[in-house]
């Protein structure tokens, strides 16, 4: 992923054990970052919904890993054109188990799995904008043809050797684009078909559950480790420094994002701070390879900030992106892809240099190329695909089911059951059943 | 009998327990509920979003006594459960046909 190394590809590298380990454990840490989304989305939404959030998430691991193994890898990695990769590597059935991925000492293997768990988070990010509404079918279905149609395609033009924005000199270290701006325009776009939650505005729609939020804003930390210095393919100093980087831009943002709440609405909220700390590592996520340690801080504080008075817009524009996947990951993806045009030192792991070092204004001029054309297409798509989904079989449960809350019209479930007298009967019970058998209280609906 | 019933704020309800144990009463029932009175609930705020949340959490407090000692137990609770501040609550009573002690069956104030 990385320009500067590929001046090594000509030393045809052996396979190093150092780096390889690494890569297997960087691409657990991303796997774990996808329940850790679920559950800092599974906090944020109303009581009613907490479980439908959490399955969105989880969902993606199931379907995403399957048409990746299918024909996601080759898609997105198998050699092609400058827009798609090819048919190869479909069923992954071509790739040698001591093959290395060309330039890195490492295995294609490790590459294809490490890339897997981008492409799970991915479209799992975007569920965030359409808490409490949508059909689990349809979201299955829009994740599908997504991945398919938008995020495979978009990982090739930024990431492989001849992928298009790649070959331009666009740099995103770990996905501000291809993840961040990616998920973020698709959410905006299906927002925009599928319209707001019922009493948006309206009625309180609290977060039911904020340690919930901070454990899976922790999750999300955790693992950005792995996402952000593992996008390095290699165990080294620049993948030190990418770590490094991640840290400092993630604690700066959630400074940030606390400083301006407490100055703008007078309290530090656990909320913001798990918010501007996730805002933090979007923004980071593209620069990590790219700048230093005090470019990070700056990077972050003003992250946190814009990110911050972000969210605020859904109100101003009327459009409910319900916990915010706009305002932190479009908004903080376009904030870390630019600032690489001024932060970039040309002494980390890419020899680009920002208009703060001497570099002029050309990086920032290749990035806002790459931002415009992955946020361009993802929307576009996006309406596309979600306006073709509900033609078809309607986005949307129907506002009975709304109100009644998905968790139990979709899922059959209730989150929490503290009460112990809660009224819920054993099917197994042969007596309660059968003299409500006609009356049950949750219609079958089509999920 | 009278049902003394009091709607208070939570953080009271040490006071309120250890005042009426004091006064002889040996036995309550104590509820979470929410509502609202003058003090029209509070402010939250979410990503910027502010919320008013109307209902502010309460404890209700029952208790059984007999007529006569009535009077005086609404003070013990009134005195207990004040702060001074707004949101303190309500306390109310209300006659009580009946009541009985499960165990035994007594009934009436024997029950009490």
């Amino acid at each position: 992923m990385a320009p500067a190394i590929m001046t090594l590809a000509a030393d045809a590298p052996k396979l190093d054990s150092g780096s390889t380990a690494f890569m297997l454990i960087s691409a657990a840490l991303v796997m774990v970052m996808t329940p850790g989304l679920a559950f800092f989305y599974g906090g944020m939404v109303r009581v009613k919904s907490a479980l439908n959030m959490l399955m969105m998430s989880f969902i993606s691991l199931g379907i995403i890993t399957v048409l990746w193994t299918l024909y996601g890898f080759s898609f997105a990695f198998g050699s092609g054109n400058g827009f798609m990769g090819g048919t190869h590597w479909f069923g992954m059935r071509h790739i040698g188990i001591g093959e290395l991925w060309p330039g890195y000492g490492i295995p294609v293997y490790v590459f294809a799995v490490f890339q897997l768990m981008f492409a799970i988070i991915t479209p799992a990010l975007i569920s965030g904008a359409l808490a409490d509404r949508v059909k689990f079918t349809a979201w299955s279905l829009f994740i599908t043809l997504w991945a398919t149609v938008v995020y495979f395609p978009v990982a090739h033009w930024v990431w492989a050797s001849d992928g298009w924005l790649f070959k331009k000199g666009v740099i995103d270290f770990a996905g501000g684009t291809a993840v961040h701006i990616n998920a973020g325009a698709a959410a905006l776009g299906v927002i925009l078909v599928i319209g707001k939650r019922k009493g948006f505005k309206r009625d309180p729609m609290r977060p039911h559950n904020l340690p919930l939020v901070m454990l899976g804003c922790g999750l999300l930390w955790f693992g950005w480790f792995g996402f952000n210095a593992g996008s390095w393919l290699g165990s080294d100093g620049v993948a030190a420094v990418a770590f490094t980087n991640t840290q400092v831009a993630t604690a700066a943002a959630m400074l940030g994002w606390l400083i301006y709440e407490r100055l703008r609405h007078g309290s530090f909220t656990t909320l913001g701070a798990a918010s501007g700390a996730v805002s933090g590592l979007v923004a980071v996520t593209p620069a990590c390879g790219s700048i230093s340690p005090l470019g990070a801080i700056l990077l972050g504080l003003v992250t946190g900030v814009i990110c911050a008075a972000a969210v605020g817009l859904k109100y101003r524009f009327n459009y409910d992106d319900s916990l915010d996947v706009v305002g932190v990951h479009m908004v903080g993806g376009i904030v870390g892809s630019l600032s690489i045009g001024f932060l970039a030192t040309g002494g980390v792991g890419q020899t680009a240099k920002g208009v703060f070092y001497g570099g002029g204004w050309h990086q920032l001029g290749l990035q806002f190329i790459g931002v415009g054309a992955v946020l361009g297409y993802s929307l576009v798509c996006a309406v596309v695909l979600a306006k073709l989904i509900d033609l078809v079989m309607g986005f949307r449960v129907t506002e009975d089911e709304e109100i009644t809350g998905v968790d139990q019209v979709l899922h059959a479930e209730t989150a929490y059951d503290f009460a112990g007298v809660g009224g819920a009967r054993s099917a197994a019970d042969p007596a309660a059943t059968s003299s409500e058998a006609g009356a049950s209280p949750v219609k079958k609906v089509d999920a | 009998m009278k049902l003394i019933t009091a709607v208070v704020k939570p953080h009271r309800l040490d006071e309120i327990k250890e005042a009426l144990q004091a006064f002889g009463v040996h036995g309550l029932t104590v509820t979470e509920a929410s509502g609202y009175g003058r003090q029209r609930g509070h402010t939250e705020v979410y990503r910027g979003a502010e919320y008013t949340v109307d209902l502010v959490p309460k404890i209700r407090i029952e208790v059984l006594v007999e007529d006569a000692d009535a009077e005086q137990l609404i003070d013990v609770v009134v005195k207990a459960a004040r702060t001074g501040k707004i949101g303190d609550g309500k306390v109310w009573s209300l006659p009580v046909d009946t009541a009985v002690r499960v165990r035994t069956g007594e009934r009436g104030p024997d029950a009490l």
